[in-house]
């Protein structure tokens, strides 16, 4: 009975479609908040989701909706994080649905990054409700829209709700929808417990705060829990539902969205994907698809200001309580000094978290390229996993390396497959795959070494596909490369945080690259600065930054020496950020410049 | 009795010129005579407040000071006897530019004190002078020299710039070749700066014009430096040449960090251990002195840290540096007490020497000024 009342549901839109105005609407129109509490956008809550426009943690509210048949529904929203780094979490977000709404841009139409989403949601058996946003705008095109998701998604647009969330129009149709076109959740309450969870979080008070679908059985304070991938058990203390805002009930069952919370002290031991289940009536066997997901990318992180070291540690950690994917460990760099070498899920996910320490903890950083972790066989016999490029053993003690390989799948148009396989091609992929999914879109799979993506991948294909393709990657394992490391030395010295690693066809135009890069953006010095690139002993490519001639100012302003001062506090600001380098002042940007390189 | 200079500014021009950021307008020809009656009525009120100063020079500088009637600058030079303690022998200098000057002007402010004249060439050849939005023509240099020498005139300097879009050496060479040939007694040889929001700004960054790179201005300076010295010009400040005993004063008396008062539309003051200056426009200007407003736009309280600082980042400007006896005077410790470590690090770098009396930068020193100071900042 309460479940023919339920309705799971999560919504999938691009960038600026409006998916968080729609969620604001629903909220709005089914009394969820008081419009006091509205602030815009509600789920959105980091202050730096709302300035990317993007969500970065999944988010849930329940709704409660009084149908025309009379008869009150329960609809549990679950908002979910829409980037490539984050595929697994959204998956799993998906996972506690049964539906989804598609929202798509009444004059924009179906955009290429809303596809890997969609097809997600596929894969899980969602029914997908589409729904045409921003009709009131000039350049609404609804007709066209819908032939669009008609030919290119094949779902049936006929009914599509026309909206216009900002507006508050059609509002009710979309509730209306969700109510008669998605199924409501099955599962048996008796059956022993199996509860997904897709998201949590640290509370300073209660410790984690688990968001979970049950999928079968009940759970309910005082129950003996079960964390099915690692065994650990524990009391439940507490279990509500998001009205938005935390609020107990007596029990969740099959079919309910909800949270727990049972005195975790760890977002570790409830990792999105999991299975919770009883320990004294465990499950047979745990929900399907759980990954433990691994860091990908390595980047060192540094103060920069040697002392804000410790203030550093202490935010990491802060971070980590809510970011279960984020790992960190004390590392030592000559040229930056004491800092952290941190993995994560992929670049966007160390961009976030190196603004929200920039931000939220107010620290100025020094971060290094981004790398992944590759295996090394010593000769010794000796396997070594190598994540900072500075530590690769020496090339006469190695007797091969290996580097992670992922699976890349594109969907485009087929006008840019040209492009794309040239991109592919520059970025050392492996051509395997190539179907049409219709008549004028394609799907392409490469096989392509993981650090060739990690850096501007993404942007490189958006750019020669005109924002018309989506990517996604599959971790499929490591295989053996033909990489080797590649050192730049300021004045004869080699500078451990410039170290990279990179595949030895690549090594002469990357090192000269690098070179001309650094030239540009370290500052003329009082003596001549050789940038060198170099693999092993043999440099392989050179620039020189030549000695500052001129450093003076002609003359003083008719007597305006305040002018004069301050310019020179400027200068001397502009210095303090320079990190030496032996005698060498190097600014912070040259340890990201390498990265801005094509 | 202390020394003070009193620098007065004639926001006026023909035309503006293309690398000009200075408080300086075209096309206000009409307010001329308002604003000579605030700059008097800004005079007067100093008066009795100046009671422990002699005055030791009058600059009256610009914009384009010449513009003004010499019966009014003589009117202005007039009251500022009658208010200050000015000395017999004060060195008073006009500024002017070629072509702007005639005989008859030069006589009238000859007689009213005027003893020295610096006259803005900036640079000899013709496409250089259009580049830079200069509106006279190089002859007019001439003329302009003779008028001052036939008006009594003895004590002349000439502006000229390097680091031109571009300028060869060799036109370097030659406008201070012409300068030289003139017999004149001081030059200022400017490197030119872009400065933002002027017209040469725009165009360096549309790209239409290039500038020459730090090595061929510093080629233009080295070489420019050695034929002032030939010619009996010698260096006793980064961009300044003098006959010996022909030094600016007025100059002198800023980079020996000395009290200055500014009268006129965004002119300076370092008076009393506080630097202000006085609104930019011309308008805003008049009406805030006819008005008995507030009219400093800028007003800042120097404390010893930072006095001791700009003593050394004008001194250093010097060619014989700063005299240690009187840093020590100045401020009751020696200058080692303060800056021993920077002093020591430049020595080491040879960008600077102590010389047992003075502490004055080497050539090499004088290019990197800049880098220098920074070495003494954030020191106490």
């Amino acid at each position: 009975m309460r479940q023919q009342k339920t309705r799971n549901f999560c919504i999938i839109a691009h960038i600026d479609h409006g998916k968080s105005t729609l969620a604001d609407r629903l909220l709005e129109m089914t009394g969820a908040l008081s419009e006091r509490e509205m602030d815009v956008q509600v789920l959105d809550t980091m202050e730096l989701e709302r300035e990317r426009g993007i969500t970065i943690k999944a988010q849930a509210v329940r709704l409660v909706y009084k149908y025309k048949d009379g008869e009150e529904y329960i609809l549990n929203l679950i908002d979910t994080p829409g980037h490539v780094d984050f595929t697994y979490e959204v998956s799993k977000s998906l996972a506690a649905c049964e539906g989804a709404l598609l929202v798509v841009d009444a004059s924009q139409g179906i955009q290429a990054q809303t596809l890997a989403n969609l097809y997600l949601a596929l894969e899980q058996n969602l029914e997908i409700i589409p729904v045409i946003n921003k009709i009131d705008l000039p350049g609404a095109r609804p007709d066209w829209v819908k032939k669009q998701i008609e030919e290119v998604i094949g779902l049936d647009a006929e009914d599509a709700p026309l909206i216009s969330a900002k507006n508050g129009i059609g509002i009710e149709a979309v509730l209306d929808s969700i109510i008669e076109k998605i199924p409501p959740p099955i599962g048996s309450d008796e059956a022993p417990l199996r509860a997904l969870i897709f998201d949590s979080f640290y509370d300073n008070y209660r410790g984690v705060i688990a968001y979970i679908r049950v999928k079968e059985g009940t759970i309910k304070p005082g129950d003996r829990i079960m964390i099915m991938s690692n065994g650990k058990e524990f009391e439940v203390t507490d279990v509500g539902v998001f009205r938005p805002f935390l609020s107990p009930v007596q029990e969740l069952r099959a079919g309910d969205v909800g949270y727990i919370s049972a005195g975790i002290k760890s977002v570790r031991d409830t990792r999105v994907g999991d299975t919770i289940t009883h320990a004294n009536r465990p499950a047979g066997e745990s929900l399907p698809g759980y990954k433990h997901m691994q860091p990908m990318v390595y980047c060192g992180i540094y103060p920069a200001e040697g002392a804000k070291y410790e203030d550093l540690r202490e935010a990491l950690e802060k971070l980590q309580l809510n970011d279960a994917s984020l790992v960190f460990e004390p590392e030592t760099s000559v040229a930056l000094g004491f800092g952290f070498r941190c993995g994560f899920l992929g670049l966007l996910h160390m961009e976030i978290v190196q603004e929200r320490l920039e931000r939220e903890y107010d620290l100025d950083l020094v971060t290094t390229a981004p790398s992944v972790i590759y295996r090394v066989k010593k000769s010794n016999g000796e396997l070594v996993e190598v994540s900072n490029p500075t530590n690769l053993p020496p090339p006469v003690e190695m007797e091969y390396i290996e580097e992670p390989k992922v699976s890349v799948q594109i969907i485009s148009p087929n006008e840019y497959v040209g492009a794309i396989m040239e991109l592919c091609q520059e970025r050392r992929g492996e051509y395997k795959h190539m179907e049409y999914i219709e008549s004028t879109r394609v799907l392409i799979t490469y096989e392509m070494p993981l650090n060739e993506i990690i850096y501007d991948f993404f942007d490189a294909l958006k750019s020669r596909t005109r924002g018309y393709a989506s990517f996604d990657y599959e971790y499929i394992g490591y295989k053996k490369s033909d990489l080797v490391k590649l050192d730049i030395l300021l004045s004869g010295e080699a500078v451990d945080a410039l170290s990279t690693i990179v595949h030895k066809d690549k090594a002469y135009a990357r090192g000269r690259a690098i070179a001309q890069k650094l030239k540009e953006v370290i500052p003329r010095q009082l003596f001549e600065v050789p940038i060198q690139a170099a693999i092993g002993n043999k440099i392989i490519a050179r620039e020189t930054i030549k000695a500052l001639r001129k450093d003076v100012l002609a003359k003083c302003y008719g007597g305006d020496i305040t002018r004069k001062r301050k310019l020179l506090e400027k200068q001397k600001e502009g210095k303090k950020r320079m990190r030496q380098i032996g005698s060498v002042e190097v600014p912070q940007e040259a340890f990201m410049a390498v990265l801005k390189i094509n | 009795m202390h020394s003070i200079g009193l620098y007065i500014h004639f926001p006026f021009c023909l035309r503006k010129c293309n690398y000009c950021d200075f408080p300086s307008f075209q096309g206000m020809d009409e307010w001329i005579t308002p604003y000579i009656n605030a700059l008097c009525r800004e005079l007067q009120e100093w008066k009795g407040k100046l009671t422990d100063y002699r005055v030791q020079t009058i600059y009256l500088g610009g914009g384009t000071p010449t513009l003004i009637p010499a019966e009014q600058i003589a009117y202005v030079l007039n009251l500022c006897t009658s208010i200050f303690h000015v000395e017999d022998d004060a060195e008073i200098t006009i500024e002017a530019n070629p072509g702007t000057v005639s005989k008859e002007q030069l006589s009238v402010l000859k007689d009213s004190g005027v003893n020295r004249l610096s006259i803005g060439l900036q640079a000899w050849q013709e496409r250089h002078l259009k580049t830079l939005g200069r509106i006279h023509r190089n002859k007019d240099l001439l003329y302009s020299v003779d008028f001052a020498r036939d008006a009594g005139l003895y004590n002349i300097s000439i502006d000229v710039m390097f680091g031109l879009p571009g300028q060869t050496v060799d036109e370097w060479l030659e406008t201070l070749y012409r300068v030289c040939m003139l017999g004149i007694e001081h030059v200022s040889t400017y490197s030119l700066k872009v400065e933002e929001g002027t017209l040469l700004y725009t165009w360096l960054n549309r790209g239409l014009i290039s500038l020459p790179t730090q090595e061929e201005d510093r080629s233009m300076y080295y070489r420019g430096r050695d034929y002032l010295h030939q010619h009996g010009l010698e260096q006793y400040e980064i961009s300044n040449f003098a006959v010996p005993g022909r030094e600016c004063i007025h100059n002198l008396i800023y980079w020996n960090n000395g009290e200055y008062i500014g009268f006129g539309s965004g002119a300076h003051s370092f008076f009393n251990k506080e630097r202000f200056s006085n609104y930019k426009g011309i308008k805003k200007y008049i009406d805030a002195v006819m008005t008995g407003s507030k009219r400093t736009e800028f007003r800042e309280r120097i404390d010893e840290v930072n006095e001791r600082f700009e003593t050394i980042m004008l001194g250093l400007r010097l060619v014989k540096g700063i005299s240690k006896k009187s840093f020590m005077e100045r401020f009751g410790r020696d200058i080692y007490y303060y800056y021993g470590e920077a002093i020591k690090k430049l020595e080491e770098k040879n960008l600077l020497i102590d010389d047992g009396r003075q502490i004055r930068l080497t050539t090499r020193g004088m290019d990197v000024q800049n880098t220098v100071l920074l070495e003494f900042m954030g020191l106490n």
